[in-house]
This record gives structure tokens, C-alpha cells and sequence, in this order.
């Protein structure tokens, strides 16, 4: 392996977790502004300029804070938690492509960490580790809205990630790779799966909401009935890495929903760019359609009430579930039927 | 039953019809309530910097007036003291020397006049039990604290500065004794 390729992908991965985590501290005070804004008030404007600055404020008032582990606390499975939360969040930017190449002292640089064949299932089952942070972390809290909390979480992600996976698997139906890569050219241009599977969209969508346990779908820490559900007894950056992680898991699922249906950094009249243009405008317009998304997520947070519990389990079992595979069955019958099986 | 507006709905519980079940009308139509709010300016005071407009009567923060020649008016009869309900109010008073006459208007003053501003509820009674004119209620907001002992304010904080007359003519009142 050669000296430039490492120091090309570190600095690549360097990049991109510099840029996860300052997307996912500015995402905490753009929530608390457009919640602001939807409620008819300012928000944060007092640290900086339009209180631009809150969000080191916040991280140093995260630091500052006595960092108090329980008595009775499973104490490295407490300190284990937030950690794993926050890797699982950090990981899945490996596989993302975040831009068409770019050509840099004549050489082509892929805006993507590592290029697996398997990128989407990689993702998944990243995500799906993310239960055991929240699962560890509450259970080690030894205390009972922590555990209530925690049991929550990964009956839910576990609920929500069958029919997340259902409607994955039926773009890689379309597409016939698990490659991203793949995924995104089958989408060139203004090609894009969502006008294709609008249902699968909205069955990911809200899956997705799901999985980052995001409002309508924030039972874990639901305030008014878990004081704050798995990480009721952590402090000082624990918890700070506990909520930033739900940030950067925004904004990875914000990502991979603009893959799987929205193209990428695909945009109409690509085709009259090249070379390092191409790529610049690529990554403005996948990182528009990220911010695009993070703001859906606000957006709903801040407009719909939390679902009941059974009422979560009834819309995760009983109709995202079997949509999701009616989908997939119609799917599968439309490309068999378009190859000609038939 | 005679209804008092046109807004009442009759609760009921019957099965939801399958739009409903769906829930994206209603997402979609609750979205569009918060988006039109998005666009709305708040009525947000911006307090230090922009102040709402007070009434002329505003009950503030106190002050002890002193009579023109820049003596204090208050001779500590602790009628305020005695007319307060939240007992916010106390003083010690002492007699005045030869040389004090140019300081103080009468021959007894407050050596002490302290108030509690975390237990005056700012009603205004010691300025009515008043006879001399020397205590008044102004626009002025008391400031907030880290500590509760910096909240009894002693006559440093109270006694207008010479240099700087507090006025009071807003409460018709010129704190310009009559007698």
C-alpha cells in the first residue's frame, strides 16, 4: 500500500468526521431555532452573533458538569455505553459516498472512506448495533425509568428495522447491487427511486424517524413519563454523547434516505458538467438534500405529539410491516414482469 | 343546547375511517399549521436591550428622596415599616447632631433603612403611609442577584445621589414637601 493512499484516506476520514460532527452541533441549534420558529419565538441569540456560538457553549457547559457515576451503576458498562452509541452514530459515514470523484494533484480521489460491494448491508447492521448502546447504557443505570427506557428502545428498533430493511431491500431490488455506488448511478440524472416507490419512501421515512428515536417515535427518553429513559442517571458529556449521537444519526440516516430515493449527489443537468466541477456541485447538492432532510426531521418533531406505545407496536407490526412486503411482492413482479420472466 | 360558539365538536369514539388510519392527512395538514407558523414573527421583547413602555404608575425599585437643598427627607417614624404586609422594611434611627444639619431635614433620621426586596411585593403602602414625602416607588427594575443577601438593599442603594435626582413626577408626585 502506498504512502499518498493512506495519508489520502486519512485525511478523508479526518474530513468527514470533523464535518458528521459539526453538522450534527450545528443540528442542535438549528433544532432549537426552527423549534423556536414554529413556536413564534427567536431561539438562541445570545452567545455570538445570532447565537452561532451556543452550540460550544453548550459542549463547554457539557464538560463542565460534575460527571457522576451511580452508586450501584455497572460502572464500565456505564462508561461503555455513550461510547458505543457514538461509534455506531460515527461508522456508517465509511461507506457513504459523498460526492462524484474529485481529481486533486493528478490523481482521482473518491469522496468515499471504502468502497464495500455490501455498503448497504454494512449500514444496517452498523445501525443495528446502535440498540446495545442505548440497552447497555440504561440497564447498567440500575434504575427503573433507565431500563423501561432501555427495553423500549430495542423493542422498537427492532420492530422498525424489519420494515426498514424490507423497503432497503426492495431499492436493491431495482438496483441489483448492495453497492451505494451502484445504487446512486442507477439513479443519474433526475432518475431517482422516489418516484418510482413513493410507498417504500414513506415506509423508510418513517422507519427511519424510528430507528434515530426521534419524535413522533421518542419513547426511550419520552420526558413527561421516563424523565429522560435510558440515560435518566448519566451526566456531563455521557449524556452529551448520548443526545449528539442522535444528531449524527440524523444526519447518517439523513444521508442514506437521500441515496436510497432521493439520487445522491444525482441533479438534473449533471451531464453538462465534468471533472472537479461535477464533483464540487455534487456534494452542494447532496449536502442540500441532507439539510433537506434534517429539517423534515425537525419539522416533525416539533408538529406531532409521541405515539402510545401500542400504538407504535400496531403501526410498526401491523401496517408498516405488511406494506413493506405487499411492496416488495409488487416490486418483484414488475421487474420480473419487465425482464420478460412472464 | 343553546352553544355560546360555533367551534363546539361533539367527541365521540367511533372506529377511524382508513384515511384517518393512515395518519398522513392529518401529518401533512398538522405540518402545514407549524410551516405557516415558521413564516410568523413572534411578539419577543428582546428585554436588556429593548424595554417594553411602562405605565407612568410603574411600582419599581424604591427610592429616598432628599428635599431640595439635598437634605433626606425620612426622620425613620417607621410608619412604612408598620404599614408594610410583607415586613420588608426596617431601620434604626438616630438623633441628629449639630453638624449632621445640612444631611438630614429632620432631627431624628434613619441610621439603618434596609429593604428586603425579595419579600417586598412592591404595593406601594410605605409611600402611602409616607408623612414626609420621603419614600417613593419608581420605574425602575430591581436587578437580579447571585446572592440573597445582595437583595436587602441598605440607603446606599436607596438615597437618591445628589448628583443624580431620581424623578418621581411620573407618579403625580413631586416629592416636593409642602409644609
Amino acid at each position: 500500500m502506498e504512502l499518498s493512499f493512506i495519508i489520502e484516506k486519512f485525511l478523508l476520514v479526518f474530513i468527514i468526521f470533523i464535518i458528521s460532527l459539526g453538522v450534527a452541533a450545528y443540528a442542535t441549534y438549528f433544532e432549537r431555532k426552527v423549534a423556536a420558529w414554529f413556536q413564534d419565538r427567536i431561539g438562541p441569540d445570545r452567545a455570538g452573533p445570532f447565537g452561532l456560538l451556543q452550540p460550544i457553549a453548550d459542549g463547554v457547559k457539557m464538560f463542565m458538569k460534575e460527571d457522576f457515576i451511580p452508586k450501584h451503576a455497572d460502572k464500565w458498562l456505564f462508561i461503555l455505553g455513550p461510547g458505543i452509541t457514538m461509534f455506531v452514530a460515527l461508522i456508517p459515514s465509511v461507506v457513504i459516498p459523498w460526492g462524484p470523484p474529485l481529481e486533486l494533484f493528478g490523481k482521482t480521489i473518491a469522496l468515499q472512506v471504502t468502497d464495500f460491494d455490501y455498503g448497504i448491508l454494512f449500514i444496517f447492521g452498523v445501525i443495528s448495533v446502535g440498540v446495545y448502546g442505548i440497552m447497555i447504557g440504561g440497564w447498567a443505570s440500575n434504575n427503573k425509568y433507565s431500563l423501561f427506557g432501555a427495553v423500549r428502545a430495542s423493542s422498537q428498533m427492532i420492530s422498525y428495522e424489519l420494515a426498514m430493511g424490507i423497503s432497503a431491500i426492495t431499492i436493491i431490488m431495482m438496483t441489483g447491487s448492495l453497492s451505494l455506488n451502484d445504487i446512486i448511478a442507477k439513479q443519474h440524472g433526475m432518475n431517482w427511486n422516489i418516484f418510482y416507490q413513493p410507498v417504500c419512501f414513506l415506509v423508510f421515512f418513517t422507519c427511519a424517524l424510528a430507528e434515530t428515536n426521534r419524535a413522533p417515535f421518542d419513547l426511550p427518553e419520552c420526558e413527561s413519563e421516563l424523565i429522560g429513559g435510558y440515560h435518566t442517571e448519566y451526566s456531563s458529556m455521557k449524556l452529551g454523547l448520548y443526545m449528539f449521537s442522535e444528531y449524527v444519526a440524523m444526519f447518517i440516516s439523513s444521508a442514506l434516505i437521500a441515496i436510497l430515493f432521493f439520487g445522491g449527489f444525482n441533479f438534473p443537468g449533471m451531464d453538462y458538467f465534468s471533472g472537479n466541477t461535477l464533483a464540487i456541485l455534487g456534494i452542494l447538492v447532496f449536502f442540500t438534500k441532507i439539510f433537506f432532510f434534517i429539517f423534515l426531521f425537525f419539522w416533525i418533531r416539533w408538529t406531532l405529539p409521541r405515539f402510545r406505545f401500542d400504538q407504535l407496536m400496531h403501526l410498526g407490526w401491523k401496517a408498516l410491516i405488511p406494506i413493506s412486503i405487499i411492496n416488495m411482492l409488487i416490486t418483484g413482479f414488475a421487474i420480473a414482469l419487465y425482464q420478460g420472466w412472464f | 343546547m343553546l352553544t355560546l360558539t360555533n367551534r363546539k365538536k361533539v367527541v365521540s369514539d367511533k372506529p377511524m375511517t382508513f384515511m384517518e388510519k393512515i395518519y398522513l392527512p392529518a401529518i401533512v395538514g398538522g405540518m402545514v399549521i407549524t410551516f405557516k407558523h415558521l413564516m410568523r414573527r413572534g411578539n419577543t421583547v428582546k428585554y436588556p436591550e429593548q424595554l417594553r413602555p411602562f405605565a407612568p404608575v410603574y411600582r419599581g425599585m424604591h427610592v429616598l428622596k432628599r428635599d431640595e437643598q439635598g437634605r433626606e427627607n425620612c426622620t425613620a417614624c417607621g410608619l412604612c415599616a408598620v404599614a408594610c404586609p410583607a415586613e420588608a422594611i426596617t431601620m434604626i434611627a438616630a438623633e441628629r447632631k449639630k453638624s449632621e444639619m445640612h444631611l438630614y431635614r429632620e432631627e431624628k433620621y434613619a441610621a439603618v433603612y434596609e429593604i428586603n426586596m425579595l419579600r417586598c411585593i412592591f404595593c406601594g403602602l410605605c409611600e402611602e403611609a409616607c408623612p414626609k414625602e420621603a419614600i417613593f416607588l419608581t420605574d425602575r427594575i430591581v436587578p437580579t442577584e447571585f446572592a440573597r443577601g445582595e437583595f436587602i438593599y441598605g440607603k446606599d442603594q436607596l438615597v437618591e445621589p445628589l448628583d443624580n435626582r431620581i424623578d418621581i413626577t411620573k407618579r403625580q408626585n413631586s416629592g416636593r414637601r409642602t409644609k
